[in-house]
């Protein structure tokens, strides 16, 4: 998902008893699939949560922008180009709702910016590795994308009334992106021997940072289990980790691509795929910053936001400008 | 019926113009100064791309060689580019960036309003398309132009530099040779140099409200829409927009 390790505020579930009126009229809107509304009250830990996860998934879309930009200018054809930048808007697009949808909760965009530019909030550890060859394009489209979907799709239903809208937006064009990712890897897998050895080498590379974007296992943490009490967070991570597996293995097989996983296989008796996990100790150093490229991707985006500094300034002083020339007509 | 070599350079003058500008702007994507303009610059750039395969997809079909528009874009050498040098030059700051734009919108909107009478209904139609893609553009360009300009002394000062650098790649846009000759005797587009008063006035007015200061020095530069020669930079730009074509000779992507 594009918010991993989310820290729920507060101290965990609490019962009925333990709940003022307040909160427990909250919770049974909650529990009721009623939508909670910026100007409805909420607990203070719910909106602080809510806003570390909507903030950390507008961040993810943003630096998500760069390791596809990375092969825009490089881009095969006239159609690859086209819908590649296509993508691209619509990621820094979804940055756009998500950024609104989190300032319905009290922060602005400027102060969420400053926060992942100084390093306090994170974005999604899988922009963090490097698009190598085209068939990374692909990868991102597909596996990256397709597991963005498998956890934005539950979201789609969470309480909060902005940030379901901006799923229900964002998860219809999140599908046509996994489709021409996939679109990709099919031209490659059925292309020369060249292009499908880019294939393999971009799954290779691909499948168990994919798998990290779920977050380590939470199925006994309590934090998770508030989350999951306000449904800002439906499924554990293990469970959409799975669906993930289940859904990839035989488009990867229809591919001809082979999962770096030699114990992955069909359990019958479990009706899922076994598979390995992920290295976690590496996803922990990722987060950390010591991945492939966290440092170019935040150099990149404290460059953007600083060598943007007088253009911002420029047109903000030319709108004040206006609006003063407009109050002394009246 | 026209001049078909006439023709074909035309068209790949109007496509290159698109594919190389187009090229430079998607170059912004996830660098810009806040993410209403990375939008905006994606949405140039893909406008161009998209207006390019059209154009190129005509030149190749007039050519009647069998060259796609892809073939065409990714598989000729610079001196086969039909580009004015405006659109191959570097992004700079966001402003150069930006001025480019307009001063390149602001002929593009002017042109394509002309082609729509073109007696080619091929690029009429065209036209047709791209002009409303185009007239966003101007509209858009030339807001940020003013806005920057008459920004701050810091913003002032970058527009009016972008400003000085790129005035003398503006008077290749209006040069005319025997390919315009051609299509003007042919009714199937305007004599550049026809379009230069609209576009002097335009651009007067836009650059006033911006408290710029157009340069008076008449020079200009050329060599992009001959192909005669072409700046440094134009090659830099291919051996990346090229590479995976040039790499894997065939390949279908």
């Amino acid at each position: 998902m594009y918010a991993q390790l989310v820290k729920t505020a507060g101290t965990g579930v609490k019962t009925r008893e333990e709940m003022s009126d307040e909160e427990r009229n909250f919770q049974d809107r909650v529990d009721r699939d009623e939508k909670i509304e910026p100007k409805d009250w909420m607990p203070d830990d719910y909106r602080a949560t809510l806003i570390r996860q909507i903030g950390q998934h507008a961040h993810s879309e943003i630096v998500g922008q760069l390791p596809e930009g990375n092969w825009i200018t490089r881009a095969p054809t006239l159609e690859r180009k086209a819908i590649l930048l296509a993508k691209v808007q619509d990621e820094a697009g979804h940055g756009l709702y998500l950024y609104c949808a989190a300032e319905t909760l009290g922060v602005t965009r400027d102060e969420l910016t400053e926060e992942l530019l100084s390093g306090r909030m994170k974005y999604s550890s899988i922009f963090n590795y490097p698009t190598l060859n085209w068939a990374d394009i692909g990868a991102v489209g597909w596996l990256v994308d397709g597991a963005a979907i498998m956890n934005q799709v539950p979201l789609q239903r969470t309480s909060y009334g902005p940030y379901s809208r901006a799923m229900i937006r964002i998860c219809k064009e999140e599908s046509f992106h996994q489709r021409q990712g996939y679109d990709i890897m099919m031209k490659m897998a059925q292309g020369s021997d060249a292009q499908r050895r880019m294939a393999q080498d971009a799954l290779n590379r691909f499948w168990y940072p994919s798998l990290m974007m779920f977050g380590p296992s939470d199925k006994d943490s309590v934090h998770s289990a508030q989350s999951l009490a306000w449904k800002i967070k439906i499924d554990t991570n293990d469970e959409l980790r799975q669906r993930f597996v289940d859904q990839t293995v035989p488009q990867a097989k229809y591919l001809g691509l082979t999962i770096p996983d030699e114990n992955l296989k069909w359990n019958e008796e479990r009706g899922a795929h076994d598979f390995s996990e992920p290295d976690w100790a590496e996803f922990f150093n990722v987060i950390k910053g010591k991945g492939p490229c966290n440092v170019d991707r935040m150099d990149a985006r404290v460059a953007a936001w600083e060598d943007g500094a007088w253009v911002r300034d420029g047109l903000l002083a030319h709108a004040r400008k206006k609006s003063a020339t407009r109050t002394a007509a009246e | 019926m026209a001049d078909q070599n006439a023709l074909f350079e035309f068209l790949l003058r109007m496509g290159d113009n698109s594919l190389i500008l187009g090229h430079r702007v998607s170059e912004w994507c996830g660098h810009s100064p806040v993410l209403e303009e990375d939008i905006a610059l994606a949405n140039t750039a893909l406008d161009l791309i998209g207006q390019t395969q059209f154009w190129l997809g005509l030149a190749g079909e007039v050519e009647g060689k069998g060259r796609t528009a892809d073939d065409l874009a990714f598989l000729r050498d610079a001196w086969d580019f039909r580009n004015v040098l405006l659109c191959e030059l570097p992004n700079g700051d966001f402003g150069q960036t930006l001025m480019r734009q307009f001063l390149y919108d602001a002929w593009s909107s002017i042109m394509l309003g002309r082609l729509m009478t073109s007696s080619d209904a091929r690029v009429a139609e065209i036209a047709a398309k791209a002009s409303k893609e185009v007239a966003y553009h101007v509209e858009r360009s030339g807001d940020t132009v003013v806005g920057l300009g008459d920004g701050t002394e810091e913003s002032h000062a970058r527009m009016q530099a972008a400003l000085d650098y790129l005035w003398p790649y503006v008077g290749e846009m209006f040069d005319s040779d025997e390919v315009d000759a051609a299509m003007v005797k042919a009714g199937i587009a305007p004599d550049p140099a026809s379009l230069r008063e609209e576009y002097d006035a335009l651009v007067a007015k836009v650059l006033g409200q911006a408290t710029l200061t157009i340069p008076t020095d008449t020079f200009h530069h050329k060599g992009g829409r001959t192909g005669y020669m072409h700046t440094e930079h134009l090659g830099h730009l291919l051996t990346q927009m090229q590479w995976l074509q040039r790499a894997y000779p065939g390949a279908t992507w």
